[in-house]
């Protein structure tokens, strides 16, 4: 470079660390973690155990059932929590398309870990989130942890998942929650946060207790932020399961992996679309229900 | 149990971060507006003394930013005060500790909003009891108490309704019965009817004058309009830039305004429905003549009586009957229009 000759070399070509030094830092930090997962492997298998027995017991029994009685108890969810004739027939429809193509015990198996997956967030992020509305400081120090959650690729966080817990199914989950729990956790937070001061007022000129607060008001009004997460989290986890099947999730997911290496083009959009049918009866089932928990905010009186 | 008097005593309040290093500033004659340039707080309250009847209709009033707000919250301590008391039943309210402020709120003291604050995805019923849930009454209990006040503020059909199917006036009905329901001493109300229409604004005025007949609590009512202030108020204080300009009874204020701005208030006043009949009597120089007209009768009231009597005098009476003055219509006429001085004074403050 011409504008290089007027440059003294420190300004012109960066100065980074030499080649040896990063190699030796690099090797110390993953050669200290693995150490530090080797001693701990029993303690870290006992800690997931129950995951993967819960994970294992609705994925035999979800592929175990007859298909007639899974599409009824789906159909009667669905139902249930719409009260929406379309959206039940969609459902209808869209099962027997993935039954007819095949897919079937593909797709329950990743039913049951979007399932789990589900949740696990809500159970983790519900609490998270409420401890974030609660206090500034904890806002301030979740805040950037979810930042990085949400925009890290999530096949850099594979790695230290698989380190810690190997190939399988629950590395699997783990990351998926990993990836889906920031919605919850924050619109959780959100929600609890814009819950109208006014009201919040009276609970407390009442004495109310932290806890009563909560419980009485702070939580029902934020449940439609709230159920806007859960709706979120459902979709993240639908759409990391595909990832997560290169680290041994099978289902739908490996299907499109496999897809993908060997260029298969009609199966994996057979399979794109069986995760696409399922995303939508998700949706579309949790944002009625949600909303039909809002019936009392119609305005009827102006 | 009989209501107790509240004492609020010295009380200031200035917002802002590090309130309590001006607040000797603050006694020593540091000014609102200089607080506020100087060091960016804001004087909130300022040497507040007021003492409220026991069984009384307190009326805090004062205009947008006057601190009447601030003020009511004080009594539940909703907020803290930067220094003074508020002492109920001689036990000082800023001074209690966690627990014991929460037992105060649950039991002494219920309050009203001015956006009614109901829960809006709990019925009026559930509205209704909350503060005995807070209180752990058991729920068929409550709810048979609850039932009673809902009755009493003329909603019974609606238990079942949720706040927003309901308009303003009634949601405010809803918001009187969830403090009534609590069966607290101290009814605080905070500008509980400014958001109403007039004609329903009167309405509830008079839903709270007949209750307050029978239940005798300690009620302090905020305001920005002066014929609320003096329709209801046992006593009145008014409030500017976070201080107590005049106190006393509506008559008082409406005879004796302090100064100007107050003045400038009391000009548009009908007078007629504030003045009693003593106030302006003469002492009985013979016989009673004419209607006789009982003592804290208003003149207006007075002056229909004689108009229908068609008599131009009347005598007072006390309550048991007895002669103690007399008036004719064209006292009660020449009380009854705003005095030339009044409107005087009232330009020059405009």
């Amino acid at each position: 470079m011409a504008i290089c000759s007027y440059l003294p070399d420190l300004l012109c070509k960066f100065p980074a660390i030499d080649d040896t030094t990063i190699r030796m830092a690099r090797k110390s930090v993953d050669e200290g973690f693995k150490g530090l997962v080797r001693s701990y492997v029993n303690a870290i298998d006992a800690l997931v155990q129950p995951l993967q027995w819960f994970l294992n017991y609705l994925e035999r029994l979800f592929v175990g059932s007859p298909w007639i009685v899974i599409l009824a108890v789906m159909v009667a969810i669905v139902y249930y929590g719409s009260r929406d004739m379309r959206i039940t027939v969609g459902t209808i429809v869209s099962m027997f398309a993935i039954g007819l193509v095949g897919l079937w015990n593909d797709t329950m198996v990743t039913l049951a870990m979007v399932t789990v997956c589900t949740l696990i967030a809500i159970l983790v992020g519900i609490p998270i989130g409420i401890v974030m509305a609660r206090s500034e400081r904890a806002q301030s120090i979740i805040n950037p942890i979810l930042d990085v959650m949400q925009t890290m690729p999530s096949f850099v966080y594979l790695i230290p998942v698989v380190m810690i817990f190997g190939i399988g199914k629950v590395p699997g989950l783990i990351a998926v929650v990993i990836y889906a729990v920031p919605p919850m956790i924050r619109l959780t937070n959100l929600g609890i946060r814009l819950v109208d001061k006014e009201v919040l007022e009276a609970a407390d000129a009442f004495g109310s207790s932290p806890w009563q607060r909560l419980k009485n008001v702070q939580m029902p009004l934020a449940l439609p932020t709230i159920m806007a997460g859960i709706n979120q989290t459902i979709m993240m986890s639908l759409a990391m399961v595909v990832v997560a099947s290169m680290v041994g999730v099978g289902g739908l997911g490996r299907n499109v992996l496999q897809a993908i290496n060997n260029q298969f083009f009609t199966v994996g959009f057979f399979n794109g679309f069986a995760l696409v049918a399922i995303a939508i009866i998700f949706d579309r089932t949790s944002q009625a229900y949600g909303k039909r928990l809002q019936k009392h905010s119609e305005v009827i009186h102006g | 149990m009989a209501s107790h008097a509240i004492e609020v005593k010295n009380l200031y309040k200035i917002f802002g971060p590090r309130g309590r290093d001006f607040i000797d500033q603050v006694k020593a004659g540091l000014g609102k507006g200089e607080l506020n340039e100087k060091y960016g707080h804001v004087l909130g309250l300022q040497d507040i003394n007021i003492s409220m009847p026991a069984g009384g209709v307190m009326v805090v009033m004062g205009l947008s930013g006057s601190g009447k707000s601030t003020l009511i919250r004080h009594i539940n301590r909703l907020i803290d005060p930067t220094a003074g008391e508020v002492l109920y039943d001689g036990v000082d309210v800023c001074k209690m500790n966690e627990s014991d402020l929460r037992e105060f709120r649950r039991h002494k003291t219920a309050m009203v909003f001015q956006k009614f604050a109901l829960l809006p995805h709990r019925t009026i019923i559930e509205n209704t009891i909350y503060g005995l849930e807070i209180q752990g009454v058991p729920d068929a209990e409550s709810r048979k108490r609850a039932q009673g006040w809902i009755e009493r503020v003329g909603l019974q059909g609606f238990e079942n309704h949720y706040p927003n199917q309901l308009s303003g006036g009634m949601q405010q009905r809803v918001g009187l019965a969830r403090a009534l329901t609590n069966d607290a001493d101290i009814l605080l109300m905070d500008e509980a009817y400014s958001a109403l229409d007039p004609l329903i604004r009167v309405d509830m005025q008079s839903v709270l004058l007949d209750l307050q007949k029978e239940l005798k609590k300690t009620v302090v009512f905020i305001t920005h309009d002066l014929d609320e202030a003096l329709r209801l108020g046992d006593k009145i204080a008014i409030l500017r830039d976070g201080k107590v300009i005049q106190q006393g009874t509506g008559q008082d204020i409406v005879l004796k305004p302090a100064d100007e701005y107050i003045t400038a208030f009391v000009k548009e006043v009908n007078r007629g429905r504030v003045i009693n009949v003593e106030t302006i009597m003469k002492p009985l120089s013979s016989n009673p003549e004419g209607v006789p007209v009982v003592v804290g009768t208003v003149l207006e009231s007075a002056a229909r009586m004689m108009t229908v009597a068609n008599q131009n005098v009347a005598h007072v009476v006390d309550v048991n009957g007895k002669a103690v003055g007399s008036i004719d219509l064209s006292t009660i006429i020449s009380a009854m229009v705003t005095p030339i001085s009044h409107d005087r004074v009232a330009q020059a403050a405009e």
